[in-house]
């Protein structure tokens, strides 16, 4: 079943606040094989927060996207600063445009990460493929 | 960092323990990067690297580069090719190379290329640094 067209321009609700904490970037950094120094968090630490904006996009059970077909395309980040030990993030996903390129739906999403006072922080742009049943 | 500098090339080794570890620290527990039973089910010869994982393997790279972490204004990438993780002590290596591409008002424009064996396993990795 392709994906409802009517999905594009859509944006869906903020996702719950991310508290993030040292520890939490520590474990991050260590499993990426880098060093926390107690400031910045590693690059692509904002797909922790992404992340949970795309799950409950590919949940929506109106859309009609089984998790199992997605597969990862694209990511790019572009950051106004830095995300820090203490930041209380929510990320907001709208899905930009959807294609159907052999029988998969190309689905590109934009999820700018706000902080507590709701300035930017991140946003994440992800390309999310999502094959058909012969694809 | 100058336009025309090659950054120095950076090895990493990729085992299924790392991939368990960043499972666990990323929250993506698609079962594709540790079972072997389910990635070939899906028509994959292996356990595969998170794409992400490989990201932030770049990542890591611009962070030495640039002397630290937090000068990262811009990265992004296609996912290629996966990275296939044996299930063995020695896992696979993955190799990150820069080139700076122009510096401007923005900072200073890396391009990346992240290989395993002879592919490229990234598409058109490309970063951002704060000057």
């Amino acid at each position: 079943m392709p994906v409802d067209d009517s999905l594009v321009g859509r944006t869906f609700p903020p996702t719950a606040a991310y508290d993030v904490s040292a520890e939490k970037i520590r474990e991050f950094a260590r499993a990426t094989g880098s060093e926390y120094d107690g400031g910045a968090a590693p690059a692509t630490f904002a797909i922790v927060v992404a992340f949970s904006a795309m799950t409950a996009l590919m949940e929506q059970p109106d859309i009609g996207i089984s998790l199992h077909r997605v597969v990862h395309g694209e990511q790019r980040f572009t950051y106004t600063r830095p995300v820090v030990a203490g930041d209380e993030l929510t990320a907001t996903l709208t899905v930009d445009s959807l294609r159907q390129i052999g029988g998969a739906d190309i689905i590109g999403t934009r999820t700018e990460i706000v902080d507590v006072h709701e300035k930017p922080v991140c946003t994440a742009f992800a390309t999310l493929v999502h094959r058909g049943d012969d694809a | 960092m100058k336009t025309g500098d090659e950054l120095p090339e950076q090895t990493y080794t990729v085992t299924r323990a790392d991939l368990v570890r960043y499972a666990g620290a990323s929250g993506d527990f698609n079962p594709i990067h540790w079972s072997d039973r389910v990635a070939t089910s899906v028509g994959l010869p292996g356990v595969i690297a998170h794409g992400m994982f490989t990201m932030a393997l770049a990542a890591r790279a611009l962070d030495t580069w640039a002397g630290g972490p937090g000068r990262v204004a811009e990265l992004g990438c296609k996912f290629t090719k996966p990275v296939l993780v044996p299930d063995d002590d020695t896992g696979v290596e993955v190799v990150v190379r820069g080139t700076v591409k122009n510096v401007s008002d923005e900072g200073v424009h890396v391009s990346l290329e992240v290989t395993c064996g002879d592919e490229k396993v990234l598409g058109m990795p490309r970063a951002v640094l704060r000057g």
